[in-house]
């Protein structure tokens, strides 16, 4: 597509190019409704006849609320992540005093796409938020650092975490914060005075939510245990042909089953993901999410009026926003996927226990491998598109000129 | 239509798509003929933008035919590609290396120049035929791992999977007909290239450079292919008794099977003599060159067959030479019923994808290669 500019009729040129925009959000659909199960596991059944989740309900997997916010937060991020990329670049020409009408349409375009899409992703991002802390609270509660939850709890906008905090220790989260009072129960719950688990909370149970009492962590492990020794009899009585310990044992595991995750820890403490890296992550997300908000109106109108070819200094920020834009992207990933730990699937196997059974030797050297690969292709892509950013777009006279 | 049907209409199409997958391989066995074929840079240049041409089609079938093996047996995926480790990261490797070769080959600024990626190309043509040609022989010969689905609670390690080799998959490499069938394959996408440049491209030195490398890679093909059919044929494979689910020991199953599906022996007798027609005359008739069409056709319906008669009629496709009972077979190793019958769903999409392959493929072939096309893309 991106070569074939001068090689097909531009109709031709056209379809593809809105063919390929169709396939690759198709495919982003899909994977994202696959990460979407593995966060909130829907549609499903445990089978302890062929030990496994089975999906018995396509619709409730394909169209479960966390799997549809995802992608349309993901597919709207990179709508932003894309038209800053154009901006970029088209302001590196304004500041070589080149293509200046080729770049000032490209900003015109870019500008509202960008917009469209930050705002929409701002809007997504904040269901995200709301269906993590109904499905997933400790990622919410990392998001926060929020260890001891409440009513009427505020949102920190910025703030410095210690370093060194546990869960169990008495020590301040943080040596410098700035709070939005009552906001993060409100993002929660949609109730400024709502409720909202912290971290310690969730590990010691006793809050109430709509469905009864929390549990602690202590009991989800012994339950989880509890559905794991379920299994385990269920698999023997059904070998030795006795059914009446069969259904009972079955009755353990699927009384117990939303825990059987919970049995493979060793400590509650397993059931915390890294704080600092999701609140960090969080808030880089959340602060360049805003400036890139405010960036596409600035840009839009500066560019309408024809004067961002004049001022130096905001095309070197756009310039600049190239690297801060994939940083945004990047935290929001790192918010999403080091948020959820310990779970491959939520509740239901964590990450020490999805593992194969592998040496951690030949999982390092593959990884190495595919780095060293993979930056090196990174570096080479990063050098294709300088080389044709350099050379600039093509004027038709110049396509005329290549076919003949 | 019971849980039965769809297993074995899986396993078809699974057998399918590796076929279409060996077939359209002939893209890797061009890869490492070119330097042999190609003496000019014109001539080289000519190869390279053949294959340019459809190596997205080999990709993607690869593609397509690892997800659907993925999703409709994924006890074999969790199985295999946990266990024979290494063998799966290198064709992965093989594969990065040649879909971003072919992205960035003539592309300026491409930070490794382009001999660099030509090497990529060489060394993806030269290995991935090889290593799939040796991972599909362990479907018959067999591996060594463990399936035990009580490990699940097992807290320390829950692995249901277990590979019992400490080299992790390398050690196919230990039993020679591994190697045979691997070899087999090289020689057979080899074959298959020569042909496919005789047709494609439109220049006299090429196509009898192709026809004189045809002939010794068909020989170097048939060396190693006929000994792995004889030994398949006269080998014991692992049988499934449906009622119970438990494995044993028959002999000469593979042969047993073609006996009891005379359809899959007849289409296995048509592909050989295809294969053979293609090749044969290509070689003996200067003019011909529709050879790609008989041998490509014919290496789908034999390498059909073969993967057929290793799923199907209760047989292990993936034997354990540990453990006879952990063997997987098409009923023990599937998704659920609901998944295969979703799957069944989109399968039904299959003609169109096709349909839109065929017609990719006449649009890119309208015309044959030549030196004087003005085009160095590749």
């Amino acid at each position: 597509m991106f070569f074939g500019w001068n090689k097909v009729s531009k109709g031709f040129h056209l379809a593809s190019t809105w063919l390929v925009t169709l396939g690759a959000t198709l495919s982003a659909l899909w994977i994202l409704i696959a990460n979407a199960w593995m966060q909130y596991p829907v549609g499903m059944e445990f089978n302890p006849d062929t030990v496994r989740n089975e999906m018995v309900d396509f619709w409730a997997v394909a169209t479960s609320p966390v799997a549809i916010n995802k992608f349309f937060h993901t597919v709207l991020s990179a709508w932003a992540l894309s038209a800053v990329v154009v901006i970029g670049v088209s302001a590196w020409y304004l500041l070589k005093k080149r293509e200046l009408l080729f770049a000032r349409d490209s900003i015109k375009v870019a500008s509202v796409v960008g917009f469209i899409g930050i705002v929409l992703c701002i809007y997504t991002g904040d269901s995200s938020a709301y269906n993590a802390a109904k499905t997933q609270p400790m990622k919410f509660a990392a998001m926060e650092a929020l260890y001891e939850g409440g009513n009427e709890i505020g949102l920190i906008g910025v703030g410095v975490l210690t370093p060194d905090k546990k869960y169990d220790d008495d020590k301040d989260p943080f040596i410098f914060k700035i709070e939005i009072p009552y906001m993060l129960s409100f993002l929660a719950t949609r109730d400024a005075k709502g409720y909202v688990p912290g971290i310690n909370n969730l590990i010691e149970g006793g809050y109430e939510t709509s469905r009864g009492t929390a549990l602690s962590m202590e009991e989800k492990m012994r339950r989880g245990r509890l559905a794991m020794q379920g299994l385990e009899e269920y698999r023997k009585a059904k070998k030795e042909g006795d059914s009446e310990t069969a259904i009972q044992a079955r009755k353990q595991l699927d009384d117990n089953y939303s825990y059987f995750g919970y049995g493979y820890f060793k400590s509650p403490s397993d059931a915390i993901p890294d704080v600092s890296m999701v609140f960090y992550s969080f808030r880089i997300m959340v602060i360049l999410g805003c400036f890139f908000l405010l960036f596409f109106i600035v840009v839009w109108i500066v560019n309408r009026k024809d004067k961002l070819k004049d001022i130096k200094w905001l095309q070197w920020v756009c310039l600049l926003s190239i690297p801060l834009v994939y940083i945004v992207s990047q935290s929001g990933w790192i918010v999403a996927e080091v948020g959820r730990q310990p779970w491959a699937i939520q509740d239901i196997l964590p990450l020490m226990s999805a593992v194969s059974d592998i040496n951690t030797g030949s999982v390092q050297v593959t990884f190495f491998v595919f780095l060293a690969i993979f930056t090196a292709f990174l570096i080479a892509e990063i050098g294709i598109m300088v080389h044709q950013i350099k050379k600039g777009p093509e004027t038709l006279e110049e396509m005329k000129n290549e076919d003949q | 239509m019971d849980y039965s049907f769809y297993q074995h209409y899986w396993w078809f199409l699974i057998s399918l798509l590796g076929a279409l997958l060996v077939f359209m391989m002939f893209v890797q066995g061009g890869q490492s003929l070119v330097y042999s074929l190609g003496k000019t840079e014109s001539q080289l240049n000519m190869l390279l933008r053949s294959l340019s041409r459809k190596w997205e089609i080999t990709f993607t079938t690869l593609v397509t035919f690892g997800g659907a093996f993925f999703a409709s047996f994924p006890l074999f995926y969790s199985t295999s590609f946990g266990g024979a480790y290494w063998v799966w990261m290198l064709i992965l490797i093989c594969f990065v290396l040649q879909a971003v070769s072919y992205e960035f080959i003539s592309r300026q600024g491409n930070l490794l120049g382009k001999s660099t990626y030509k090497a990529f190309l060489f060394i993806n043509g030269l290995l991935a035929p090889i290593l799939i040609g040796t991972a599909v022989s362990t479907f018959f010969i067999g591996a060594e791992f463990t399936v035990n689905k009580d490990n699940i609670t097992g807290i320390a390690m829950p692995v249901i999977s277990s590979w019992q080799n400490p080299l992790h998959g390398l050690e196919a490499v230990g039993n020679l007909w591994n190697v045979a069938l691997g070899l087999a394959v090289f020689f057979l996408v080899r074959s298959l290239a020569c042909m496919y440049f005789i047709n494609n491209i439109d220049d006299a030195e090429i196509r009898k450079n192709a026809r004189k490398h045809l002939l010794i890679n068909a020989i170097g093909f048939l060396l190693f292919f006929l000994p792995y059919l004889i030994q398949l044929l006269l080998k014991e494979g692992y049988t499934e008794n449906p009622e119970t689910g438990i494995l044993s020991v028959e002999a000469f199953k593979y042969w047993h099977n073609l006996l009891a599906m005379p359809w899959a022996f007849a289409l296995l007798l048509v592909g050989v003599v295809l294969v053979l027609y293609g090749i044969f005359r290509t070689v003996l008739q200067p003019q011909f060159i529709k050879g790609i069409w008989f041998a490509g056709t014919g290496s789908v319906l034999v390498v059909l067959v073969l993967l057929l008669i290793a799923g199907f009629n209760n047989t292990s496709y993936y034997p354990s030479l540990v453990d006879m009972q952990s063997s997987l077979t098409i009923a023990n190793s599937s998704s659920s019923l609901f998944t295969l019958k979703v799957m069944s769903v989109v399968s039904l999409f299959i003609p169109v994808v096709l349909g839109y392959i065929f017609y990719t493929w006449r649009a890119l072939d309208k015309g044959k290669i030549k030196a004087e096309d003005k085009d160095d893309h590749y």
